[in-house]
């Protein structure tokens, strides 16, 4: 059934049950992606000291990373499907913004990030910021 | 905590990161908008969507977009590199308005503008946790 309308018209739960598996995805794969990350270091250096080919090696030989980019597919499988029914000018801020609030909770549970008053404090601009985006 | 200084160049994988997700997605969804309804029935129809000219535009600069987004995250916090990306929102919505011609409110212009102060406070502040010895030894 296509929903060619905004959020307002097609309804907030549809609209709701396709974005949510964006960001529960997006999240898993981001965070899972930014260990393997800090687990690798620094890729400038590495590609400094062992050339791009060696930079490429420490990420694909990462299994942390191959876990993240599974995710990170499946939320890009969700956002073709979400985008074949709502707006691109609501899936992709929606999607985007919320999936950064959700990364701040799991990277100070996960990543143990010092996630200060200053980035708290985009987190609500960025969701007041979306439901705005969203009416 | 010490608020380390980007180079130039590292500005520059920011600058990347920002500009290559919403183009991306915009050319998604100009490749999406013009496919038949797909249903959740038939999910198979999403990997032949794959392989249109715009969806495969819209994968090659999201390619570019993450190559620069795994740089990005291995010198700087997720909560750092994020919300970098959220600046594409204002791309987003210029490209949906010029490009694709949609219909953008003031509220939702307003939404974007609170959306890039947040990104304007955390650009603000450190890259990067700085670990004490003992969490390092830890890990």
């Amino acid at each position: 059934m296509t929903i060619p309308c905004p959020l307002w018209h097609s309804g907030f739960w549809t609209a709701t049950a396709l974005i949510a598996p964006i960001i529960l995805c997006s999240t898993t794969g981001e965070v899972l992606t930014a260990a393997a990350m800090k687990s690798i270091g620094d890729l400038d250096e590495i590609r400094a000291h062992s050339g791009l080919k060696g930079a490429i090696r420490a990420v694909i030989t990462c299994p942390l990373f191959f876990a993240g980019v599974g995710f990170l597919a499946l939320a890009f499988f969700a956002l073709l499907l979400a985008l074949n029914h709502l707006p691109l000018s609501l899936v992709a801020p929606a999607s985007a913004s919320l999936t950064l609030v959700t990364n701040a909770i799991a990277a100070k549970i996960f990543l143990k990030e010092n996630v200060d008053r200053r980035r708290w404090t985009a987190a609500i601009l960025v969701c007041i910021g979306v439901y705005f985006l969203a009416h | 905590m010490a608020h380390e200084r980007l180079k130039p160049q590292q500005y520059l994988i920011l600058g990347l990161v920002a500009l290559c997700a919403p183009l991306g997605d915009t050319c998604l969804d100009r490749g999406m908008i013009n496919l038949p309804s797909i249903s959740i029935h038939h999910l198979g129809l999403l990997i032949a969507a794959v392989f249109t000219p715009w969806v495969a535009l819209g994968i090659a600069l999201l390619i570019g977009f993450f190559a620069s987004y795994l740089t990005a995250l291995s010198w700087a916090d997720l909560t750092y590199v994020l919300p970098a990306t959220a600046f594409g929102n204002v791309i987003v919505e210029l490209l949906s308005r010029f490009w694709l011609h949609e219909s953008i409110s003031y509220q939702r212009w307003f939404g974007v503008l609170l959306i890039t102060v947040g990104v304007g406070f955390v650009a603000h502040g450190p890259s990067l946790t700085e670990k004490s010895a003992t969490e390092e030894s830890a890990q």
